[in-house]
């Protein structure tokens, strides 16, 4: 069993569920990225989802588009991304690490040779926004090879058979996106949601996280009651780009602890 | 003989074009491609997009010999094809009519667009204006300050602009801010892409839109020089001009293809936007095409005089046309390009666009090759009135 299954199944048992945060590797410098990693953990984070920085963002909102533009400004590029990943994995070898990015950094790199480095990092997941099951197979089976699950999105929009086809093809969870839009917008309804989540579990069988619009502790509680796991990205970046440097660590921290907590409030 | 048609079904020109999108934009996707192709062979569709592009635009563009600038050149004949002579002053108009069409079959109220220059911008702002839709333009920054002069035409038309500041505020950024918009409002609104770029139907149907250049050209190559040009020559940015004067002939080997790219500062410095001579195959903006990107697939900015030819990829046919050689590209620097702008303006009386003049440059540089009796078919695909200031900017003179 994989990271990313064992995690699942530990809180499964412990009748709880995932709290994924998402932070971008090399904001808003290379050098806290790691340590930032290991202060989501400690304040309850259970799946981290590492943005791989890209200068065109397309399904991103403001917010993590700028925090796609600082780690730029550090030329943060995907073989910065492995290293962090290495360098987390020299203390931390139990949470799971899911990279989340744009599919034109992956090929530059070359997927296979990509697919190889991220397995010896110790990362589990990739998520890439832009290559949508019909034009990546050939992409999962390469990181199927490497013990790296591919992470897909379902959204309000998507129709039965495209459900179907994501449940094929889809590995360690899948990232329901909660909202029409993009990251950052904050108008999320808890009804259709429910109703959703009902369909999409008639056809998945592996656990299912939510995330856009998730923007404080009652909205997080509450989702947590309906799916698996409650994604926070644009919340977050908010929080490092409104801290000064010395409390960026700290406020962070306390965050996703408020989030964890009004999770763990909401078990059945 | 191999008869071509592409795209595929998934919208794929050999290993290029198809759908890299988010999955939050599948649907709408879906919608377009189910809508376009049923309407693509409706009768009164096509029918009410031929009406409109004679009446509104003013089509079929002529092909005028410009006499006087091939015999200073000493070559082959030069003909331009006259989409500068359309309503709006360019190509674009003839794809923005060809969408907004199909948007009001589709029952959207609302149509939104990118653009780098404005022309793009203005001609969506227009046809919104004549269909009475509510319309929104995204622009860079950068653009939206260089372009003062097209801002305020989309805003007289009744457009409303937003300007884009994430990113480099270019094309690239407000294309990413348009894909947005669209994610968040898609039931009312339809984005009307101004190039063959974008993931599919987009450059299967802005090709089809701007095919009306080649499939005239055809004829009247025949009824007024009885044969078909020996060289088509026109512009790449995203490519649709050239697109849309190609495809005609693709399947016509005796007719070579040349397209011209902005080689900005030239091909050896990083100041050019000279895609398929420079750049690398990638995924950008839905497709999978050539693009200009540094070693960690990020996105470079890049340059050109022309603000329409200013775009880091290239539309995924022209991709593959090049890989299957039945296309050549070549680029031409500001400075090669802004001698055949003030050329065409001395010689004929006709002041083109800075994008035009790439193609224009090229064929001047090629015309002397060929025999006199040869001919070279120019898109000349808008006027430059738009480009006065940048002209008389680069020659030193304050307007």
């Amino acid at each position: 069993m994989n990271r990313i299954a064992q995690t699942f199944s530990v809180l499964q048992s412990n009748h709880k569920k995932a709290l994924i945060p998402f932070i971008t590797a090399g904001d808003p410098a290379p050098a806290l990225t790691v340590e930032l990693m290991h202060s989501l953990v400690n304040a309850g984070s259970d799946i981290i989802e590492l943005g791989v920085p890209f200068s065109d963002p397309m399904a991103d909102g403001p917010t993590i588009q700028r925090s796609s533009e600082r780690a730029l400004k550090h030329r943060v590029g995907l073989h910065d991304v492995l290293s962090m990943v290495s360098e987390f994995r020299k203390e931390n070898m139990r949470t799971p690490v899911v990279l989340m990015g744009y599919a034109n950094p992956v090929e530059a790199m070359g997927y296979k040779y990509f697919a190889a480095q991220a397995e010896k990092a110790g990362i589990d997941g990739v998520l890439t926004v832009d290559y949508p099951p019909e034009e990546c197979e050939e992409w999962v089976r390469c990181l199927e090879q490497h013990g790296l699950d591919t992470i897909f999105l379902l959204s309000p929009t998507s129709t039965q058979s495209r459900i179907a086809q994501v449940a094929k093809l889809a590995k360690g969870y899948i990232y329901y996106v909660s909202l029409k839009g993009v990251t950052g917008a904050s108008h999320l309804d808890l009804k259709s949601v429910a109703l959703r989540l009902e369909e999409l579990r008639a056809v998945i069988s592996i656990p299912i996280g939510v995330g856009f619009g998730i923007r404080d502790g009652k909205t997080a509680g509450a989702v947590a009651k309906l799916a698996d796991a409650v994604v926070i990205g644009s919340r977050i970046i908010e929080e490092i780009e409104h801290s000064p440097q010395n409390k960026l660590l700290s406020n962070v921290a306390e965050l996703v602890a408020r989030m964890r907590e009004a999770i763990d409030a909401q078990r059945s | 003989m191999n008869i071509y048609d592409l795209p595929d079904k998934q919208g794929h020109f050999g290993p290029y074009g198809g759908v890299f999108v988010a999955e939050t934009l599948i649907s709408a996707l879906d919608e377009l491609r189910e809508q376009y192709d049923h309407y693509r062979n409706n009768a009164a569709f096509q029918n009410e997009f031929a009406n409109e592009l004679k009446h509104y635009v003013g089509r079929p563009s002529p092909i005028y010999h410009a006499r006087r600038w091939s015999e200073h050149l000493g070559g082959a004949q030069i003909l331009l094809k006259r989409e500068d002579l359309n309503h709006t002053g360019a190509h674009k108009v003839n794809n923005t009519v060809g969408q907004a069409l199909l948007a009001r079959r589709m029952g959207k109220s609302r149509v939104i667009a990118e653009t780098g220059a404005g022309q793009h911008g203005v001609a969506t702002a227009t046809v919104a204006a004549r269909y009475g839709m509510q319309c929104v333009v995204y622009m860079g920054s950068e653009d939206v300050r260089r372009q003062a002069t097209n801002v305020y035409r989309m805003k007289l038309l009744g457009a409303e602009v937003v300007q884009v500041k994430s990113g480099s505020r270019t094309l690239k950024d407000a294309l990413n801010e348009a894909m947005r918009d669209w994610v968040t409002q898609v039931e009312n609104t339809f984005y009307i892409i101004g190039t063959v770029a974008g993931p599919h139907p987009y450059p299967m149907m802005v090709r089809d839109f701007q095919t009306v250049i080649g499939t005239e050209a055809k004829i009247q190559m025949q009824e007024a020089y009885g044969k078909q040009p020996d060289v088509l020559i026109a512009c790449v940015g995203g490519g649709s001009n050239a697109i849309g004067l190609f495809y005609p002939y693709i399947d016509d080997q005796s007719v070579r293809m040349i397209g011209v790219e902005a080689a900005g500062k030239g091909l050896e410095t990083n100041k050019h936007a000279a895609t398929l001579s420079k750049g690398k195959p990638g995924v950008l903006h839905g497709n999978r095409t050539y693009l200009i990107q540094d070693e960690n697939g990020q996105i470079i900015e890049t340059h050109s005089i022309s603000a329409g030819l200013d775009y880091p990829g290239v539309g995924p046919e022209h991709a593959w046309l090049k890989d299957i050689h039945r296309a050549e590209y070549v680029g031409v620097t500001d400075d090669e390009a802004l001698a055949a702008f003030h050329a065409l303006c001395r010689f004929e009386g006709i002041m083109p666009a800075l994008e035009s003049s790439h193609a224009l440059a090229y064929a001047a540089k090629f015309a002397p090759t060929l025999a006199k009796n040869q001919l070279i078919l120019v898109n000349l695909s808008g006027r430059g009135d738009k480009d006065m200031a940048t002209v008389a900017q680069m020659s030193g003179i304050a307007l």
